[in-house]
């Protein structure tokens, strides 16, 4: 068993000091531990911005892609090996911008994959514009009189969109959102994991203190069920969507690869490649 | 007797000409005739005209024929639009349903033929298109009992009373023409052909079964006219081999997913035409700065933008050459007929995998959706090769030191790691990066980088198999033709009849776009009077690349066609005649 030290490495990550991205680093190297995953096994796929840069933080393989496309990448090596544990990460950006499309279309799809944001409320790396996840009002250096569109909730359409685990967590809770990420990495099917990450240096709104103020852990709530879609929106509605834990969570549907056509038992990427001569011939009498 | 035949049927989108097309073209091919298919049709699901013009040979023949012998119409439009190609023995035969009108000024027999009547009589006009195919027995001579199996095949589902009544509308609309006919034999009838079975496949086949053959395993990819037939030819195929097709949300995620499929392990590919590719650009950049590989089709059609969608077109070639920003080592291919589009597949997946670079391989609407009759594929001919793949063996390693995935190799490729293999973990980054797959700024690593890139593909030229596929009978030409993919079958035709004229003509058809092989066009330029390149396309794209690459920008003429219609021979010997 590798404990989490086996997934540090020697990189020293270029976030600012004090960034939320920090602890969420840390929460997966324990969560890869926690769940039994040996770095060589795991897979990190991440998109641009600075939270893009956490696939070379881990000591683990990783892919660092092209904005907002961390997701497709990610399914397609799920799909080349299904014996490799896949994270795809990144930004509000990267995943709820530019990357929208292909969000949505991996919850429908559900492959199984667990995909990470570091939400921060702002874009960071060009030095603070607005984000889909900024406040209406909220002012950067893009929208000088504040914010006139309206604020994305990721977490009320993935549950709407049918993603089969929806979480949130907060970066500073290191032990709520290692366990999320431990129950992410051993879901069947593709799970969304929103992650608070303040930005120390462009969100002086989103800060830790504010996030401390205004969270409610589902835990807290009595009765709370991830398993109804309409408690889970009504919920989300009720708390403007400012709450950590797993949010909503579907054990019934199977993953695609559960689903798919034929898909091979024996991970693809260890296939042999070379067609036998007789199925050729039979391919090609179907042209005649 | 001819020694070949040309034969359109057309009518209203939608009404089963494609399907009549069909039924003629599979039930000859299996007499052994050669076929060439091309297919002019819309962009909508019903109505617009369209047709289908089938050339029949008794030896291969590789381009649309210049002129017409047997046009079958399903309304005026077909024969308004179409008559001026018809030759003086040429025979028009039209459903009387539209009282057809025939034009005044052509030499061609003219006959209306009940066709809708006919098949209304045995129980439903559907069968039209099977009375046709009847009656164009009657003219070219052929026994109506060899579309047995083709009805049968098509028709055997829905029960053995279809079938008979199918067959019954072919041989009445036999012998209602063979009596029009009044026993005359016609001059359009067509030798017995060898019997010998070939296939007969569209480009887009021959394409997705090189794929399946070099072992892909995974194709996420976007429906997009002319390339969906390959995608729909491998959502049938590769659950056998434990794949899958993913039909992505867009061109981006299509691409991308391949690139991803690739790092962990497997083959995989995209196909699209020049809207899907120009959203795949930044995708192709990624696989050429990490050394992943990935193969993508372009089947070109009209643009730019959405352009003609639905014809052909061969102006993506600066943009598949150019098209990513940035400055990555990058292979682009052209296959000119179905037999190329089925080997050069299956070595774009050697190339990718052996110099970890993106390969694109070019067709166009024309070799993509033509229906051919191919040549027997030779299965020793199917080689796998990974290049430096490593799945295995790594030696341990000390304090987490990263694999050098980047390693500085003086062929400039390095060892491919796979994610699973122990001890090669490695970092693979879009960012410039140092030989482990760090972020690096450092000028020396940059230089060292985009050097070792570069350098891979020094030699690609060299072990190409046959960059320029010439036809080069003489050492000095008057006038030497250059085209890529599906001209070459139209260049080779307008030879002969120059030839014929006295001019003495070489033909070169460039199969190896990028990196281009200069050294083998260079003297065949040199030793040329006049130089023109045939390309669809209103700039002259491959001229200009040739001229970058060879030089003599004042030889170097274009002929050029962009009207959305393929070169028919004339247009080249018409072309060639003004130029020298």
């Amino acid at each position: 068993m590798a404990t989490f030290k086996e997934f540090r490495n020697n990189v020293k990550p270029n976030w600012c000091p004090g960034c939320g991205d920090f602890s969420v680093q840390a929460a997966i190297q324990r969560a890869a531990a926690n769940v039994g995953l040996t770095p060589e096994n795991l897979a990190v796929i991440s998109g641009i911005g600075c939270s893009g840069r956490i696939s070379g933080y881990i000591n683990s393989y990783g892919l660092h892609g092209i904005h907002g496309r961390a997701l497709p990448i990610a399914q397609g090596v799920k799909m080349a090996n299904k014996d490799l544990t896949v994270i795809a990460s990144g930004g509000d950006g990267d995943g709820f911008a530019i990357g929208m499309g292909h969000t949505i279309h991996a919850m429908r799809r559900n492959i199984d994959l667990t995909y990470i944001v570091m939400d921060n409320q702002i874009y960071g790396l060009t030095k603070g514009q607005t984000s889909p996840r900024s406040a209406a009002g909220f002012k950067t250096k893009s929208t000088p009189q504040g914010s006139i569109e309206q604020t994305l909730s990721p977490m009320q359409l993935a549950v709407t969109t049918g993603a089969t685990f929806v979480a949130q967590s907060f970066s500073t809770d290191l032990k709520d959102l290692t366990a999320i990420i431990e129950a992410g990495l051993n879901h069947k099917g593709f799970s969304l994991i929103n992650v608070f990450s303040p930005c120390v240096t462009y969100n002086k709104v989103n800060t830790y203190d504010w996030f401390k103020e205004n969270l409610t852990k589902l835990a807290d709530i009595e009765g709370y069920d991830p398993s109804s879609r309409e408690g889970a929106i009504n919920t989300l509605m009720q708390h403007d969507d400012l709450v950590t834990g797993i949010i909503y969570q579907n054990k019934e549907r199977p993953s695609y690869q559960q689903l798919v056509n034929g898909y091979s038992e024996e991970p693809l990427a260890h296939a042999d490649l070379k067609m036998d001569e007789a199925a050729f011939n039979e391919l090609l009498k179907e042209f005649m | 007797m001819l020694e070949q035949l040309s034969w359109k049927v057309g009518g209203q989108q939608g009404e089963g000409i494609e399907s009549t097309g069909e039924i003629f073209s599979t039930a000859l091919n299996r007499l052994g005739y050669y076929l060439y298919g091309y297919r002019h049709f819309s962009s909508r699901i019903k109505g617009g005209h369209t047709n289908n013009k089938i050339r029949v040979g008794i030896t291969k023949v590789s381009a649309i024929a210049d002129d017409l012998d047997i046009l079958v119409a399903f309304d005026q439009e077909t024969i308004d639009v179409n008559y001026q190609e018809l030759h003086q023995d040429g025979i028009i035969m039209a459903d009387t349903k539209f009282k057809p009108v025939k034009p005044a000024n052509t030499k061609a027999a003219f006959y209306a033929v009940p066709f809708t009547e006919i098949a209304t009589e045995l129980g439903t006009s559907l069968m039209k298109n099977m009375v046709a195919v009847g009656a164009t027995c009657a003219i070219i001579n052929l026994d109506v009992s060899v579309f047995l199996d083709v009805v049968e095949e098509i028709f055997g589902r829905k029960g053995e009373k279809v079938v008979q009544k199918n067959m019954e509308a072919i041989q009445q609309g036999y012998n209602y023409m063979k009596e029009k006919m009044d026993g005359q034999s016609s001059v359009l009838e067509l030798p017995a052909a060898d019997g010998n079975k070939r296939m007969f496949m569209i480009g887009n086949d021959a394409i997705a079964l090189g794929a399946l053959a070099a072992g892909v395993r995974l194709m996420p990819a976007y429906p997009i006219t002319p390339a969906s037939e390959i995608m729909e030819y491998l959502i049938k195929k590769l659950p056998k081999v434990g794949g899958t097709v993913i039909q992505t949300e867009d061109e981006i995620a299509a691409a991308t997913m391949a690139i991803g499929a690739n790092y962990g392990g497997i083959r995989s590919f995209t196909a699209s035409a020049g809207p899907g590719l120009s959203l795949m650009m930044e995708a192709i950049g990624l696989s050429g700065m990490t050394e992943t590989p990935l193969v993508v089709i372009d089947t070109q059609r009209g643009g730019p933008s959405t352009g003609l969608p639905t014809k052909q077109e061969q102006s993506d070639l600066m943009a598949m050459v150019y098209g990513t920003h940035g400055e990555i080592p990058k292979v682009v291919i052209a296959p000119g007929t179905a037999e190329e589009g089925f080997y050069d597949t299956i070595e774009a997946f050697n190339i990718a995998e052996e110099y970890q670079v993106p390969v694109i391989i070019l067709s166009d609407l024309q070799l993509s959706l033509g229906k051919h009759t191919v040549d027997k594929l030779d299965y020793n001919k199917i080689d796998i090769r990974r290049g430096k793949l490593v799945t295995e063996g790594l030696p341990e390693v000390e304090n987490k030191a990263y694999f050098k995935r980047y390693e500085v190799t003086e062929d400039g490729v390095s060892p491919r790691v796979i994610p699973g293999v122990e001890n090669g973990i490695h970092h693979v980054t879009g960012v410039e990066h140092d030989e482990t797959g760090k972020p690096s700024e450092s000028p020396a690593n940059r230089k060292a980088q985009m050097d070792k890139r570069m350098r891979k593909l020094n030699n690609l030229h060299t072990t190409f198999p046959n960059p320029i596929e010439k036809n080069v009978k003489h050492e000095e030409a008057d006038l030497l033709l250059i085209g890529f993919n599906s001209t070459g079958g139209a260049i080779e035709e307008a030879m002969v009849r120059l030839e014929a004229d006295g001019v003495k003509v070489n033909h070169a058809r460039v199969r190896l776009i990028h990196p281009f092989p200069t050294d083998e066009m260079l003297p065949l330029i040199e030793s040329a009077k006049h130089v023109a390149v045939v390309e669809n396309n209103a700039t002259g794209q491959l001229a200009s690349i040739i001229k970058m690459n060879v030089g003599y920008p004042q030889k170097i003429k274009s002929v050029l066609k962009y009207d959305g219609n393929p070169f028919q021979p004339h247009h080249i010997v018409d072309s060639s005649k003004e130029l020298i």
